[in-house]
C-alpha cells in the first residue's frame, strides 16, 4: 500500500504542528488511523506491546452482531409480508429474495441515521477537545438498530441517537467514561419520550394495519400483556402458546425489535465473544441463570400467565438474551471486578425477569434492568474492593 | 517453612534471539559510566573531580541525604566527564578505563565472625550497598531500617533473560558467601527461591542457614515481588531488601578477596543480534564493542535490560547498573496497513495474550517484535485483561487508577507498598489502552514515598 502511505506522508506536514490545517489533525487522524496502525513507538516502559488494540477489540463485537443483523433484516421482511397479506400462516422460508430486500429497506436507514448521527457527533466533540475518534461509537451505532421496533420513524432513530450520544456519553467524558450503556439510553429515551409510537400496536409490523383475527399486531410479549387484559386466565396462555410455539421464539420467528427475535442468532454472537474473550462469560452466564432461577420462583408462585410462563420460555422472547449477551456485557458500564460481573449478571437477570412479569405494561423489562445495573455497577465493584482491602488489612493484625 | 508456590497467572513472551549457552569475554571497555538516574530518588553528591584518577572499588559519589550510602567506580582509570543536564543535575559519571587494573583492597574477611553492624558498615563504606534493594518503593535501600526478610531470586523469567544458573555456575563459594553477608543484614529469614520447573544449579542448592523456597509459573515467576507475595508479602510499616543473584556473587567476593570486582556475566539477546550469547563484561560497560559486528541492520533499539523494564540505550551507550542483558528490537516506526500488518490484518506476526489474534495456535513459535504501539492511547475499555497477567491479591487496574489520581488512602489501602513498576510490566504489555503503566506506578510510590515515609 505504498501509495496510500506516501499519500499520508505528503499530507501530513499540512496538519503537524505549525501547519496551515493544524486545527483538523484530529479528523485527519481518524482517517489515518482508519487506513494504518500509527507508527508510534514505545516512549517509557515496556518496549514492546500486545497486538490489540480497542479497534481490533469493537470489530470483533460487530462481527459477532452480524448474525442477529442478517437474521433481523429477514425476520423483519417476513413480518411485514405477514402483515400486508393478513395472514400468519405465511411459510417463514418462503420468497427469501424479497422478505430479505424489504428488510433491508427497513433496516440500512436505520443503521445510516444511527451511525450518522451518531459519528458526527463524536467527531465534533473530539475535535474540540483535541483527540481523533475514539472507537466506542462503532459498536453502539450498530447496537442502537438493533434494539429499535421496525416501523420506528427515522428521525426519531435520530433524536435518540444525539440524547444517547450526547447526554449519556460525551458529556461525562467519552469512550470509556459512561455510566450508562448508550443504546439502551437511546432506547430508553424513546421508550419514555415517546411512548404510544413505541409500545403497543402500531410499531411492530412495519407500518401494515393488522386485520387478521386476534392479531393484535403487537410483538410476542405484547400479544401476551393484550391477551391478559382482555380474556380470562388459561385461555390466554393457550391463545399464546397457539400464535408462538418455544421453538418459534427460539428460532426468531416471531415479531419483535429488530436484532432481538433469533435466540441461535444471538447465542452464535455470543459464541464468538466467548470464544475470542470479548465478551465476559461471567456476566453472560449469571445474567441467563438469574432470570432462569427468578422465572422459576415466580413460577413457584403461579396466579397468572405472566407467573406461568415456564421459566426457559423467559429466555428467549424479548429482549432478554439480546441484552444478555451484547448489552450487559459492555465493559465500560458493567462491574470491573471479577466478583462483581457475578453479582451483576445475576441481579441484572433476576431484576429483568421481575419486572417482565410483575409489570406487563412494561414488556422491556431487560432494557430498564440492565440500566439499572449499569448504575449499581460501581457499588458492587466497591463492595468488592472493600474486600480486597479488609484482606490486606487483616494480615497487618496478624502479622 | 520452606514453600511452593505454584502461579496460575502469567505470560512468558516468547522472542527470538535466546542467548546461546557460549561465553567469550570482551576486551575491557574502554568507558564506563555509573548513572545516578539508575538509582531512582538518589541525589548524588560528587565526591570526585572530572581528571581525577580512581580505583575499581573508589568512592565517586555518595547519597546527598543520607551519606552512609556510597557508590563506587566499578573500573580504575580517570574520570573523563561528569555530565550534567538540566539544573545541573548529574546524568552520568563517565570513566575511562586504564589499560591495568587497580583495585582498592580492605584485605579479606571472614563474613562469619562479624557482626552484623559490622557486615553493614562495610558493605556501606565500600561501595556495595547500592546492590541491596528495598520494598515498598524499590529503591536502594535505607540501612537505618530493619527489615523483616531478604529475598534474593535464582532466575529470571522475563523474554530472552539470561540463565542464572549457567552464570554463577562454578561460584559456589562466592554465592554462599554473599548470602551469608545478607543472612547478617536481618534478624529475619534470607529466602532464596529457586525455579520449581529445573533443577537448579549447585551455587544455589549448597547454601546453608537460608530459606529454600520453589516457585512454579509463567512469568513474572522469576520476579522477586511475586516470590514476596506468596511467601511474605510486605504490609505497611514492614520493609523488605532484595539483592539480585548476580549481585550476590559480587558481594561475596568482595569478603573473599577485600576487592570490589564488578566483573558479570550478561546475556546479550534479541532477534536483531546476529550471534547471541553469553559475554563477560563490566558493570556499566560501554557496549559498542560488544555490539561490534552483531547488529542486523540499522533501525534497531538497543535495550540495557530486558524488553518489558529495561533502558533504551543508543549504540555506544553503557550497561545499567542492575542489567544482566542487552536486547536489540527493530524499531517499529512505520505505517501498518490495515489489512495486512494492521488491525484488520490476520495477525500471524503479532504476539497477543488475547484470542484476538492467532497466537495461541501458535504453539512454541517465537517472534519477531518491534517497539511499535500497535493503537493510539486510549480510556480504560476492557476489563479483565490486566488481571490474567498480574498474580497478585491485588487488584491491578484499580491500584494504577489510583496511581493516576494521586489518591494517596486508595493506594494505601490497594497494595502500593508491596508492589514495584517491574511486577505491572506485563499489565503494561497486555493493556489495549497503551497506557505507561509502569510508569504511572513509579509516580504514585513518588508520592507515597514523599506524603508517607
Amino acid at each position: 500500500m505504498k501509495f496510500l502511505e506516501n499519500i499520508v506522508h505528503k499530507m501530513e506536514p499540512k496538519f503537524a504542528k505549525g501547519g496551515k490545517l493544524e486545527k483538523w489533525h484530529p479528523m485527519f487522524e481518524s482517517f489515518t488511523t482508519l487506513a494504518f496502525t500509527p507508527a508510534n513507538v514505545t516512549q517509557k516502559g515496556a518496549h514492546i506491546r500486545d497486538g490489540v488494540d480497542l479497534k481490533r477489540t469493537m470489530i470483533t463485537v460487530i462481527i459477532a452482531m452480524i448474525p442477529c443483523l442478517l437474521f433481523g433484516i429477514y425476520n423483519t421482511g417476513h413480518w411485514e409480508m405477514v402483515a400486508a397479506a393478513g395472514d400468519r400462516s405465511l411459510d417463514f422460508w418462503a420468497d427469501g429474495g424479497a422478505k430479505f430486500m424489504a428488510g433491508l429497506w427497513v433496516v440500512l436507514p436505520l443503521i445510516v441515521v444511527s451511525y450518522g448521527v451518531g459519528l458526527t457527533i463524536e467527531f465534533i466533540f473530539g475535535f474540540m477537545r483535541g483527540h481523533s475518534l475514539h472507537e466506542g461509537f462503532l459498536v453502539s451505532g450498530m447496537l442502537i438498530p438493533l434494539v429499535m421496533p421496525a416501523d420506528v420513524p427515522l428521525w426519531m432513530v435520530g433524536v435518540a441517537t444525539a440524547f444517547a450520544v450526547i447526554i449519556g456519553k460525551e458529556i461525562v467524558g467519552g469512550t470509556g467514561m459512561n455510566i450508562l450503556n448508550v443504546a439502551l439510553t437511546a432506547r430508553a429515551f424513546l421508550f419514555f419520550a415517546y411512548p404510544t409510537s413505541m409500545s403497543g400496536d402500531k410499531v411492530w409490523m412495519a407500518g401494515n394495519e393488522a386485520s387478521v383475527d386476534g392479531f393484535t399486531g403487537s410483538t410476542a410479549l405484547g400479544d401476551l400483556a393484550t391477551f391478559m387484559s382482555d380474556k380470562p386466565v388459561f385461555e390466554n396462555l393457550e391463545a399464546y402458546t397457539n400464535n408462538y410455539s418455544f421453538l418459534d421464539s427460539v428460532w426468531g420467528i416471531i415479531p419483535g425489535s429488530i436484532g432481538e427475535t433469533s435466540l441461535i442468532a444471538i447465542m452464535l454472537g455470543a459464541l464468538i465473544l466467548l470464544f475470542t474473550g470479548v465478551g465476559s462469560l461471567r456476566i453472560m452466564a449469571s445474567f441467563f441463570i438469574g432470570g432462569y432461577v427468578m422465572g422459576l420462583i415466580l413460577n413457584a408462585f403461579g396466579g397468572n400467565e405472566f407467573l406461568d410462563l415456564p421459566a426457559h420460555f423467559h429466555l428467549a422472547i424479548g429482549g432478554f438474551a439480546f441484552g444478555a449477551v451484547f448489552m450487559a456485557t459492555d465493559p465500560v458500564t458493567a462491574s470491573q471486578t471479577a466478583t462483581g460481573k457475578i453479582i451483576y449478571g445475576f441481579l441484572g437477570g433476576v431484576i429483568a425477569i421481575l419486572i417482565r412479569v410483575l409489570n406487563p405494561a412494561y414488556p422491556e423489562g431487560v432494557m430498564l434492568a440492565i440500566l439499572f445495573m449499569n448504575v449499581m455497577a460501581p457499588i458492587i465493584d466497591h463492595y468488592v474492593v472493600q474486600g480486597n482491602i479488609k484482606r490486606r488489612l487483616k494480615r497487618v493484625k496478624t502479622a | 517453612m520452606s514453600k511452593t508456590v505454584k502461579l496460575r497467572k502469567g505470560l512468558d513472551i516468547r522472542l527470538i534471539g535466546v542467548a546461546n549457552k557460549v561465553k567469550s569475554e570482551v576486551a575491557l571497555p574502554k568507558t564506563v559510566s555509573v548513572k545516578p538516574s539508575d538509582f531512582h530518588g538518589m541525589t548524588p553528591k560528587m565526591l570526585v573531580k572530572e581528571g581525577q584518577e580512581v580505583k575499581a572499588g573508589s568512592i565517586i559519589f555518595q547519597d546527598k541525604y543520607n551519606e552512609p550510602i556510597k557508590f563506587a567506580s566499578p573500573v580504575s582509570g580517570t574520570v573523563e566527564a561528569i555530565v550534567r543536564g538540566e539544573k545541573r543535575r548529574i546524568l552520568e559519571v563517565l570513566i575511562s578505563t586504564s589499560q591495568d587494573q587497580q583495585f582498592e583492597n580492605s584485605g579479606k574477611k571472614e563474613v562469619a565472625s562479624m557482626s552484623n553492624e559490622e557486615v553493614k558498615a562495610l558493605m556501606l563504606a565500600s561501595g556495595l550497598w547500592p546492590f541491596v534493594k528495598q520494598r515498598p518503593l524499590d529503591i536502594v535501600a535505607n540501612p537505618v531500617n530493619e527489615p523483616k526478610a531478604i529475598f534474593v531470586s535464582a532466575f529470571d523469567s522475563s523474554p530472552l533473560a539470561p540463565d542464572f544458573d549457567y552464570i554463577l555456575h562454578g561460584k559456589n563459594e562466592e554465592f554462599s558467601t554473599g548470602m551469608e553477608a545478607l543472612k547478617k543484614l536481618t534478624s529475619g529469614k534470607v529466602h532464596l527461591t529457586l525455579n520449581g520447573k529445573s533443577p537448579a544449579d549447585s551455587a544455589f542448592t549448597e547454601v546453608k542457614g537460608v530459606e529454600v523456597n520453589k516457585i512454579i509459573g509463567k512469568h513474572p515467576a522469576g520476579n522477586v515481588g511475586t516470590q514476596i507475595h506468596h511467601i511474605d508479602p510486605v504490609n505497611k510499616g514492614e520493609f523488605v531488601w532484595t539483592v539480585n543473584a548476580q549481585d550476590v556473587a559480587i558481594i561475596g567476593r568482595f569478603f573473599l578477596s577485600g576487592q570490589y570486582n564488578a566483573k558479570r556475566t550478561i546475556a546479550l539477546t534479541g532477534s536483531e543480534v546476529k550471534d547471541p550469547q553469553y559475554i563477560d563484561t563490566i558493570i556499566g560497560a560501554n557496549v559498542a564493542d560488544i555490539l561490534e559486528g552483531q547488529i542486523t541492520s540499522d533501525n534497531v533499539r538497543v535495550i540495557s535490560g530486558n524488553v518489558l523494564t529495561g533502558d533504551k540505550i543508543s549504540k555506544d551507550g553503557h550497561l545499567g547498573f542492575y542489567h544482566n542483558q542487552i536486547t536489540v528490537i527493530p524499531e517499529g516506526n512505520e505505517l501498518k496497513f490495515v489489512l495486512t500488518k494492521g488491525w484488520l490484518g490476520l495477525g500471524f506476526d503479532k504476539f497477543s495474550n488475547s484470542r484476538l489474534f492467532p497466537t495461541f495456535l501458535s504453539g512454541k513459535k517465537k517472534f519477531r517484535l518491534d517497539t511499535n504501539t500497535n493503537g493510539e492511547e486510549r480510556a480504560f475499555v476492557v476489563t479483565g485483561e490486566l488481571e490474567r497477567v498480574f498474580p497478585f491479591d491485588i487488584l491491578p487496574m484499580q491500584l494504577t487508577k489510583a496511581a493516576i489520581t494521586d489518591d494517596i488512602d486508595g493506594m494505601e489501602n490497594l497494595g502500593i507498598y508491596e508492589v514495584a513498576p517491574e511486577d505491572f510490566a506485563l499489565c503494561e504489555y497486555v493493556c489495549t489502552t497503551k497506557i505507561n503503566i509502569q510508569d504511572k506506578i513509579r509516580q504514585g510510590l513518588d508520592l507515597i514515598g514523599e506524603e508517607c515515609m
